[in-house]
C-alpha cells in the first residue's frame, strides 16, 4: 500500500469512525458492541445458516396458527410493515425473515412469560418475497409465509 | 436527547406498548450517491422492554429493520401507572433508555 492510499484509509477512518470503516470494508463483524448479538445469525447469507445459528434448527413445521400480517404490495421496500401474532401456546421466541433479502434474518424477539405472541415492526425488502415468520413454542419451531410483493427495493 | 416515544395502554388485562425509535439503521451496504463510499453499519442490535424492572421481550435487530423503527408488542400483568422501560443498544455502542407510564 502507498503512503497515500494509507493516508486516505486514515481519513476514512477518523470520520466515519474506525469500526465503522473496518465493518464496511468486511474487515471486522459489527458484533464487538455487544457480545449477546448473534453475529453468526444476523449476518448470515442465507435461510438455513441463519436459522441453524440463531434456533439450533433449519426446520419448523408449518402452521397456520401464526398469523403475518403484511401488505399484499410493498411500494416502497424501505418500510414493510409486518406484525406476527399467533395462539400457539408456550411462545418464547419469534423472528422475522425476508427470504430474498442479501441477509434473511431480520429481527428475532425473546419473549417473556408475561409477554403475549404478538410483535409488530416495520422491516426494508430488497425485492418481492416471500416474509417467513418462525415461532419456538414449547421447545419446537413452527413456521408460516406470506408473500410481499415490493414495487421498489428498499435495501 | 432521548428522541424515543413510547406509548403503554392497558386495556382489559393486557397492556399495548407501541415505541418509535430515532435511528439511521443503516445496513453497511449502502453507498454515498456522491462519493460512491459505503456507508458504514449503524444500527440498533438490541432492544431491551422491562416493566417494573422486570424484562418483558428482548428483540435482536440487524440492519434490515426499517430506519426510524417502530416496535410494538403486548404483554399482561400490567397496571395503570407502572412504568414501561425501554432500551436500546446499537452496534456502535450508542445506547439510548426511556420510560413511559400505562395509561
Amino acid at each position: 500500500m502507498t503512503d497515500s492510499k494509507r493516508r486516505t484509509l486514515l481519513k476514512g477512518s477518523l470520520a466515519a469512525g474506525s469500526v465503522g470503516v473496518a465493518v464496511g470494508a468486511g474487515l471486522l463483524r459489527p458484533g464487538q458492541a455487544l457480545a449477546d448479538w448473534n453475529a453468526a445469525a444476523f449476518q448470515a447469507r442465507d435461510v438455513p445458516t441463519a436459522l441453524t445459528k440463531l434456533l439450533g434448527s433449519e426446520t419448523a413445521e408449518m402452521s397456520a396458527r401464526i398469523k403475518i400480517k403484511v401488505p399484499d404490495i410493498a411500494e416502497n421496500g424501505a418500510v414493510v410493515p409486518v406484525t406476527v401474532e399467533t395462539d400457539l401456546p408456550g411462545v418464547t421466541s419469534i423472528s422475522i425473515i425476508a427470504v430474498d433479502n442479501p441477509i434473511p434474518l431480520v429481527a428475532s424477539f425473546e419473549l417473556a412469560e408475561s409477554a403475549m405472541p404478538f410483535v409488530s415492526t416495520r422491516i426494508k425488502m430488497a425485492k418481492t418475497s416471500d416474509v417467513i415468520a418462525v415461532v419456538r413454542a414449547g421447545d419446537r419451531l413452527y413456521k408460516n409465509a406470506q408473500n410481499v410483493k415490493v414495487t421498489v427495493g428498499g435495501c | 436527547m432521548s428522541e424515543m416515544k413510547i406509548r403503554a395502554k392497558l386495556s382489559g388485562d393486557e397492556t399495548t406498548v407501541k415505541c418509535l425509535m430515532s435511528h439511521p439503521m443503516e445496513n453497511g451496504q449502502r453507498k454515498d450517491s456522491k462519493t460512491g463510499d459505503l456507508i458504514a453499519a449503524h444500527f440498533i442490535q438490541e432492544v431491551i422492554c422491562k416493566t417494573k424492572d422486570r424484562i418483558v421481550l428482548t428483540a435482536s435487530w440487524n440492519g434490515g429493520v426499517s430506519k426510524n423503527p417502530y416496535l410494538s408488542f403486548k404483554f399482561k400483568g400490567g397496571a395503570v401507572g407502572d412504568p414501561v422501560e425501554i432500551i436500546w443498544t446499537d452496534n456502535q455502542g450508542k445506547t439510548e433508555r426511556a420510560t413511559a407510564l400505562i395509561s
